[in-house]
């Protein structure tokens, strides 16, 4: 990824508080900060991986750019096109897809596979032969010979099968940018790296972009140019692959990464680095919401929210912590005066 | 769990409005004037009075409110044909309905478990197939029929059992009016017994086929304590669907009623229909109605006290 | 983080023999001959014997309740004083006569005519119009589905018998208005049931993928819910029609619904019973032909439950 490469989508302080309804007209008592002031930006081209533990919202982002769930507040530029004013949600869907995780329940159980991904190009006028010949050429694309699978149900497919329909379902509308929703999570391991294979080799022919979400760290890495860590609806830490994954800046990525189990039986963790589950997101901890779990948590957490700033190293890291922030009031932040000439101004 | 009671108590309220609203729109559906029905040709004047005396010359919305002011305090109004206290009425009706309910339910719930017990345990034998089949031909069986086949079989061939009435003993509990209740009970008591008795076999069978049932054989628990985590699984679903028909048997018992005349809520609703009797069919209904909405009430109740994970949404 | 890089995920993925396309490397799924769902169910139906002969039956049914004008009967309506509740067997008469001595076998085969009629056709329409209502209320959700599931509530609170009786018994006798109430009997349950299955699509991933494919939500419903909707709702209303033919009858029965002298198995059933002392057989036959008819349809019900191995 180049720094010249121009933005195929922007997103800007996306919000999205789900009610948790009670009683007995139904109104909201609660609200699930889902996603809570999101931002990031995808190059044309490029693979953005999303990681986090579940319930973090990366699923309800993904969702949220579709408009499968209309956002409370924030701007979604496509192409630097503002959507909803400059382009049309029918027309963002068209090039912008999405797969899901569960294989199964994303396909239709009583359409055989070729009509399954003929539906979107039908719906959007092409005739019916045509769609059907186009499904049989995507699904010769994702490596299912089409007059074996064609007419099969998804019943009758395997895991990784249906997933590949899913992607040449995704395919069909030519999109530039597709979601991978937990898209390759639920396979089996040896499944999974073909698929993932498929992936990448589909990405290069058709010059896709891809948002990819998964809470497998590995994977994330493997596939990603560039990785974004969220944490209760918020984002932790954002950044090109190498510096996430080699200098992690939010203790929330660092913790994530030990928790990986090591193939050395050498090398043991001797305590968990991450305990417990994420707070409930409902009343989501005040000021940095990891600092409930956080070993380095003082004062300051408690009472400021960090912002998103740049790290030092690599350009384009941004990690929201106030251990990174000179003159934050933490301890192991660097004084502000000291650093202050180093510090961009925001 | 008291907050999930405080709010299912106040989610049949509207409910309870809404049967009431019911009710009134049914008899207001009813073409010509409810008075003319019952008096014939008479004098116009005459009927002119007793329509304001009704007050059945107001605007409907009024109507309905001045009804349902007078429900509300337990006023339901004189009938049209005999001049009786609609409540009087009624009440003594529901205390026959009531009578027989209750031992049909006892009699088919303590068959249908049984058989759907011992079916669920048997499953895919010669005896599970016999009570699945029975269970079939006892939902699809009109009742009503049922009843006249008791009374050819019992009264008219062998000429055991009364065929119709309540008999004339003074008391419910003399063997007289046990003798009269007894065909009605086991007429009333097929559908419950065969619906029960279906989902007791299916209950039982899933529970069965549950993991944590093997997990306990193979803690060498013995066969009749896994019975008895059978019963308590299966028991929150089976007494749902019992509280169900207890309240079906009260309310749909018109037909089996008609059958055997017995003096009921159900010939009582026959005999308002027939009379056009506006307040005795307005009465009956809801009451009937509000039996069934108190009904499920104390299921739901009853299942979130039987069944931890109800209570817990 | 060097140590990742051994991990099992990294090592296979470095392999470059795994590449995309190679399916076979997937768990091969049996290579049987893909055949449509309900191609499948119509199969396991031609299998299940139960369900062939209640067909069948009802399908005989059926077919003498159309024909009656044409097939060579007695007359149901002549009256004849003479040949009054002759038994079961009686030469001109197979299965006797009833009160008024009219031929038992003619009038059961008309009375088959509305019998049937007012225990389908309320579904029918039961089902249309449920339909709607719970393919709105369910695809919709939110503040529609509040109001039509809980006007549903409303109608819930009464027995259906009961409601069946109301309705009737407040429109006055009349098979048209036996037909009306129990339509509106069977709006509400069928409403449900399509209201929760419709629910429970709504909330699948494939459902969301083709609202992302841009398609409207009418070509939606259409392709996605309809198709999955059917199964589950035709098993139901399998079930709502051997109900209704209880009810039906049962309404006529009590006097509402058809009236004399038409012949109904209901309204039979209860002008043979002033008769019970004197012939206790022949005025159990139209009862039993109302529960041969229920029981069918109940008995297809189960078969189809288990040809489309439907749980709801």
């Amino acid at each position: 990824m180049t720094a010249a490469a121009p933005h195929i989508l922007s997103v800007q302080r996306l919000q999205k508080y789900f009610p948790v309804r009670s009683g007995l007209l139904g109104r909201a008592s609660a609200w699930v900060q889902a996603v809570d002031d999101v931002s990031f930006e995808i190059a044309a081209g490029e693979t953005l991986g999303v990681v986090g533990e579940s319930g973090c919202g990366k699923s309800t982002t993904g969702r949220l750019l579709m408009r499968l769930i209309e956002p409370d507040a924030g701007q979604i530029r496509f192409e630097g096109k503002l959507v909803g004013r400059d382009l049309k949600v029918s027309d963002l869907r068209r090039s912008m897809q999405m797969v899901f995780q569960d294989s199964y329940a994303s396909l239709n159980p009583r359409l055989a596979v070729a009509d399954s991904i003929a539906f979107g190009p039908q719906t959007h006028g092409m005739p019916r032969e045509r769609a059907i010949g186009r499904a049989r050429e995507l699904l010769g694309m994702v490596g299912l010979e089409p007059s074996q699978f064609e007419r099969r149900y998804p019943h009758e497919l395997s895991g990784g099968q249906r997933q590949r329909v899913n992607f040449a379902r995704a395919l069909a509308l030519d999109p530039k940018l597709i979601i991978l929703d937990e898209a390759v999570s639920a396979l089996d391991k040896s499944v999974e790296a073909q698929v993932l294979n498929l992936l990448v080799e589909l990405k290069k022919n058709l010059g896709l972009t891809y948002l990819f979400i998964s809470h497998d760290l590995n994977v994330v890495q493997y596939v990603s140019d560039r990785v974004l860590v969220m944490y209760l609806g918020k984002v932790a830490e954002v950044g090109p692959v190498d510096a996430i994954y080699g200098a992690p800046q939010h203790p929330y990525t660092r913790a994530l990464l030990d928790s990986r189990p090591s193939m050395d039986p050498e090398i043991r963790v001797e305590h968990p680095p991450l305990t417990g589950d994420p707070p409930n997101p409902i009343n989501p901890p005040s000021g940095c919401r990891f600092r409930t779990r956080c070993p380095h948590a003082e004062a300051v957490c408690q009472t400021q929210e960090p912002d998103l700033r740049p790290a030092h190293g690599a350009p384009g890291h941004l990690v929201a912590c106030h251990m990174r922030r000179a003159g934050s009031g933490h301890s192991q932040a660097a004084p502000l005066v000291r650093f202050g000439d180093r510090e961009p101004s925001r | 769990m008291f907050q999930y009671i405080l709010s299912r108590l106040l989610y049949t309220f509207p409910i309870a409005i809404g049967v009431s609203l019911i009710v009134f729109a049914l008899v207001h559906l009813a073409p010509g004037d409810p008075l003319s029905a019952v008096m014939g040709e008479v004098d116009q004047t005459m009927i002119a009075e007793m329509r304001a005396s009704f007050g059945y010359d107001k605007p409907l919305p009024l109507q309905y409110m001045t009804w349902l002011g007078s429900v509300a305090s337990g006023e339901l109004g004189y009938s049209l044909r005999s001049g009786q206290a609609v409540l009087e009425i009624l009440l003594s009706a529901a205390a026959n309905t009531i009578a027989l309910g209750v031992l049909a339910s006892l009699l088919g719930f303590s068959v249908g478990i049984a058989a759907g017990m011992f079916a669920g345990y048997r499953n895919g034998t010669w005896l599970d197939k016999v009570v699945s089949a029975s269970a079939i031909a006892g939902v699809s069986m009109p009742h009503y029929w049922l009843a006249i086949v008791l009374v050819i079989v019992f009264s008219v061939e062998w000429g055991l059992l009364p065929a119709v009435g309540a008999g004339s003993a003074s008391s419910m509990f003399s063997w007289e009016s046990f003798q009269h209740m007894i065909l009605p009970t086991i007429a009333l008591s097929a559908i419950p017994c065969a619906i029960v008795a279906r989902t007791t076999r299916a209950c039982v069978m899933e529970i069965l086929s549950m993991e944590f049932v093997e997990a306990l054989r193979a803690r060498g628990l013995s066969e009749s304590r896994i019975t008895l985590h059978v019963t308590r699984n299966a028991l929150p679903t089976v007494l749902a669907v019992m509280g169900l028909q207890f309240a079906n048997l009260l309310g749909g018992s018109i037909l089996v009623e008609t059958v055997f005349a017995w003096p009921g809520t159900g010939s009582v609703l026959n005999q308002a229909i027939f009379d056009r009797d506006i307040p005795v069919l307005q009465g009956t209904i809801l009451l009937l109605a509000m039996f069934f909405v108190v009904t499920n009430l104390v299921i739901d109740i009853l299942q979130t006290w039987a069944d931890p994970r109800v209570s817990r949404h | 983080m060097s140590n990742s890089e051994q991990s099992t995920v990294r090592v296979s993925l470095d392999t470059p023999g795994a590449v995309g396309s190679a399916p076979g490397m997937d768990v091969p799924v049996g290579y049987a001959q893909a055949r449509s769902y309900w191609r499948g169910v119509f199969h396991r139906v031609l299998r299940d014997r139960v369900t062939i002969g209640c067909t069948l039956v009802l399908g005989l049914l059926v077919f003498l309740a159309i024909a009656a004008p044409v097939l060579p009967l007695i007359d149901p309506d002549v009256a004849n004083s003479g040949d009054r509740l002759l038994p079961i067997g009686s030469p001109g008469h197979l299965l006797g006569t009833d009160e008024l001595g009219r031929d038992m076998l003619s009038r059961l085969i008309h009375g088959a005519r509305l019998s049937l009629l007012m225990g389908v056709g309320p579904v029918a329409v039961a089902l249309l119009v449920g339909g709607v209502l719970g393919l709105t209320a369910g695809y919709l959700g939110g503040r529609t589905n509040m109001i039509i599931m809980r006007i549903t509530d409303v109608f819930y609170a009464f027995p259906s018998i009961l409601l069946a009786v109301a309705i009737a018994g407040a429109l006055g006798a009349g098979i048209t208005n036996a037909l009306v109430a129990i339509t509106i009997v069977f709006i509400p349950p069928i409403t449900r049931v399509v209201e929760s299955v419709t629910t429970q699509l709504r909330s699948m991933d494939f459902i969301d993928a083709a609202r992302a494919s841009g398609a409207s939500t009418f070509s939606i419903i259409r392709t996605h819910i309809l198709g999955n909707v059917l199964g589950p709702v035709l098993v139901y209303a399998t079930v709502l029609v051997s109900v209704a033919i209880v009810i039906a009858a049962g309404l006529s029965f009590i006097g509402l619904g058809a009236s004399p002298p038409e012949a109904e198995w209901g309204l039979m059933l209860n002008t043979l019973r002033q008769s019970i002392f004197l012939a206790p057989w022949i005025s159990l036959l139209p009862g039993l032909m109302i529960f041969i008819t229920s029981m069918c349809f109940n008995l297809i019900s189960d078969g189809l439950r288990s040809a489309m191995d439907v749980r709801y």
